[in-house]
């Protein structure tokens, strides 16, 4: 915990997800990371050791650090999604911590969405196995820009580096099926701690870097979108007092790209059209916003704009249509109904669809798709057509993560049944 | 530069989510204790709703065992920001036959609020209670996610939740249901400080060193006031100390500190080596307490 005050207004956030088939070493991964960057307290090290030793382990099991939940702890298994923090002088990292078993992709599916990186785990023993082609499909399907393989348990193959590059070749190989920009390999151990942190003394042959220095330094800032200019309204701020008796606020997140004031936008759906008057916050205006930003925009004209309309550049609109092509990752027991109808959460705006088709079935195990059986059941994968009741204005997903994804509530009960990116 | 630096995305995130509730929720409220991390929250919805008012009342839910400057500070706040303050009593629960004093040496009134909370959100006809909870705090805290639903009863299934993807948040129920929405979720005590700092947000003076009668219990010091009952074995002793949470008295541990500026308070944190509620007594009844007080319906 060395970001003091000095340093700590130039630290980046990343946000990673870790996958790996059950004891592929995922728990130790996170503990080992949590605990050389001294991110662990006295009394958390005090509780484990007691959990350790009520267990009869010999060792402190820096895994039991990141087991959440009573019943998980009972099982010994981890089986949601759970958030851990720690921070370097130079980032802060959020790690999207889900389990790695089939029956959860749902879980990891979560998790990737907002990731800007994936550790996928592989045991040295095992190789590359079925699940691993499973956990780096899913980083593709969500688009997570950067996949770190961390090849562990090397000291179980005395730190062999012919091992590795079998494991890595492997890997590799089926990487062209994928849509990653950036793929790296580091052997690790994540129970002695070999190139977690620490270099390891007992790979000489490996000249890359440590996973904590991968994570401290990959540059991030790249994978915005700047391009394409997206602003969904999220509310309309309408003070009502005397001093902004007129004041009609624009307020949302910035999805995409840089408004600056002065820009020419259009409102979509009514395309009317304006120039951005000011970017407001509470510690004073803003000449430009860009994404992740929340701000509030006003509009030299005064035009009828509400929550689920999109502000945009007018040189650069997004597509606008009914019907959507999606890839959707199903989530609740009861299955994919075609021809059933949903409500449709899309950037900020509510409405209802109707599933059309199913066209395929994606096998996650081994990439093939699957145009017979059209049962879309929890924790599949497939790609379909949607028409929403209204025309939605969208970037297909590999172009904008926010514009391009959407999500599928059950109008009876209320769950979230589905999350879908568009094509 | 198009880039911000972590205290700035997660500012962003926050207000996302404080929009999404005013957007999709009829009579939100936000839980306010008078502690840094509900200070930070509300600081987050004069920003997310600027330059008009904060659109909801803010509810504390008052244990009747704080420290004064507490309550000073929770009504100046309101006051000075024109927000309407509704303060519901733990003490009213127990008058009424709802809830039941715990009795004896390390009583507390910390599990009863979620009585009070409860029957406040009834009474109120809220339909999403904010809070300030983080996930780093505690291990179940850990799982909740930013919009969490709760039953009819007030419980949590901490087996049954929604996935929470993007930022798309799924605040659908049905009537007699409730939500629980926590912005600051994703932030570590220390970027709440280093916030404060960078913000220069106002503070109770608890945070900051004064001298204050504590006593020694379990390995923690705790401050006194005059309801408590202290064993025979326990001495009241005057400490330079500041307080790392503001909760209710009885529950609440202090730091031996000297710490009297932010800069100080941001230094001194990132030494610690203790978690905050490594120096709260309600977590130490077991090692799923809170899991199962959220259970429940607690905060
Ligand atoms: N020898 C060795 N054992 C490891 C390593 N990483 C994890 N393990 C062990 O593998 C088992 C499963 O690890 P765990 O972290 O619980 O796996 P998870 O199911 O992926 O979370 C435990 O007994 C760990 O101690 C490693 O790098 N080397």
């Amino acid at each position: 915990m060395a970001n003091t005050t000095k340093g700590y207004l130039d630290m980046q956030l990343l946000r990673f997800t870790t996958a790996g088939s059950v004891d592929d070493g995922k728990s130790t991964l996170i503990g080992r990371l949590l605990y050389d960057s001294k991110s662990i307290f006295e009394d958390q090290m005090e509780a484990i050791e007691l959990s350790s030793k009520k267990k009869g382990e010999e060792h402190v099991n820096l895994a039991l650090l990141t087991d959440g939940l009573r019943a998980e702890r009972e099982q010994g298994i981890t089986i949601d999604v759970a958030y851990r923090y720690f921070a370097t002088p130079k980032r802060k990292f959020i790690i999207a911590d889900t389990p790695g078993h089939i029956q959860y992709t749902r879980n990891m599916v979560t998790g990737a969405s907002t990731a800007n990186l994936a550790i996928v785990l592989i045991d040295a023993r095992n190789g590359v196995v079925e699940q691993t082609l499973r956990h780096a499909y899913i980083a593709s399907l969500l688009q997570i820009p950067h996949i770190v393989v961390c090849v562990n348990k090397m000291d179980l193959v005395d730190y062999d580096e012919e091992k590795y590059h079998e494991i890595r070749n492997h890997f590799m190989e089926f990487a062209p099926k994928l849509d990653v920009k950036d793929i790296r390999f580091v052997p690790i151990s994540a129970l002695k701690g070999d190139n977690v942190v620490d270099r390891s003394k007992n790979m000489d042959w490996y000249k890359g870097s440590t996973l904590m220095h991968i994570l401290e330094n990959i540059y991030i800032a790249g994978d915005q979108n700047y391009v394409d200019a997206r602003f969904p309204v999220q509310y309309v701020i309408r003070p009502m007092t005397d001093e902004y008796h007129d004041y009609r606020g624009y307020a949302g997140r910035i999805d995409g790209g840089i408004f600056k004031v002065g820009d020419k936008v259009t409102a979509l759906p009514s395309g009317l059209e304006s120039k951005i008057k000011s970017i407001d916050t509470l510690n004073g205006t803003l000449k430009e916003a860009f994404a992740p930003q929340s701000v509030t925009m006003t509009l030299e004209d005064n035009i009828d704009i509400s929550r689920g309309n999109m502000i945009v550049k007018s040189n650069n609109v997004p597509e606008n249509g009914q019907d959507i092509k999606a890839m959707i990752s199903w989530f609740n027991e009861r299955p994919l109904a075609i021809n059933g109808k949903y409500s449709f959460k899309h950037t900020s705006s509510d409405l209802r669809c109707m599933i059309k088709d199913v066209s395929f079935k994606m096998d996650i195990n081994s990439l093939e798709r699957n145009y017979d059986d059209k049962t879309v059941k929890m924790n599949d994968i497939a790609r379909v057509e949607i028409r929403t009741t209204k025309p939605i204005f969208y970037d297909s997903y590999r172009l904008n993560r926010y514009t391009g994804s959407f999500i599928l509530i059950d109008e009876g009960t209320n769950e979230t049944v589905g999350a879908g990116m568009i094509i | 530069m198009t880039n911000i630096n972590h205290l700035r995305e997660l500012e962003s995130e926050s207000i996302f989510v404080l929009r999404e509730v005013a957007a999709q929720f009829e009579n939100p409220v936000m839980l306010f204790s008078g502690g840094k991390d509900s200070i930070v929250m509300f600081h987050l919805a004069r920003k997310a709703f600027f330059p008009a008012k904060v659109p909801f009342a803010l509810l504390h839910i008052d244990t009747g065992h704080n420290f004064e400057e507490t309550i000073q500070f929770r009504d100046n706040l309101a006051e000075k920001h024109g927000v309407r303050m509704i303060v519901k009593y733990v003490q009213d629960s127990i008058d009424k036959g709802r809830a039941v004093e715990e009795i004896g040496v390390g009583a507390s009134r910390n599990v009863l609020q979620t009585v009070t909370l409860l029957d406040a959100i009834e009474e109120l006809k809220v339909d999403c209670a904010m809070g300030g909870g983080r996930r780093d705090e505690e291990k179940a805290r850990a799982k909740e996610r930013f919009f969490s639903h709760r039953d009819e009863f007030g419980q949590w299934d901490p087996k049954n939740q929604r996935p929470e993807l993007w930022n798309l948040f799924n605040g659908k129920k049905r009537p007699g249901e409730h939500f629980r929405v926590f912005p600051i979720s994703n932030w570590t005590e220390m970027d709440v400080w280093q916030y404060i700092l960078m913000e220069n947000i106002e503070i109770p003076n608890l945070y900051f060193t004064h001298k204050r009668k504590v006593f020694q219990r379990d390995g923690m010091w705790l401050a006194f006031a005059p309801f408590m009952k202290l064993k025979d074995s326990e001495e009241l002793i005057e400490m330079d100390v500041r307080c790392r949470t503001i909760g209710d008295i009885t529950c609440t541990g202090v730091t031996v500190s000297k710490a009297d500026s932010l800069e100080e308070i941001v230094e001194e944190i990132a030494a610690t080596r203790v978690t905050e509620r490594g120096g709260r007594s309600d977590d130490k009844r077991s090692e799923a307490a809170m899991e199962d007080r959220k259970k429940e319906g607690y905060f």
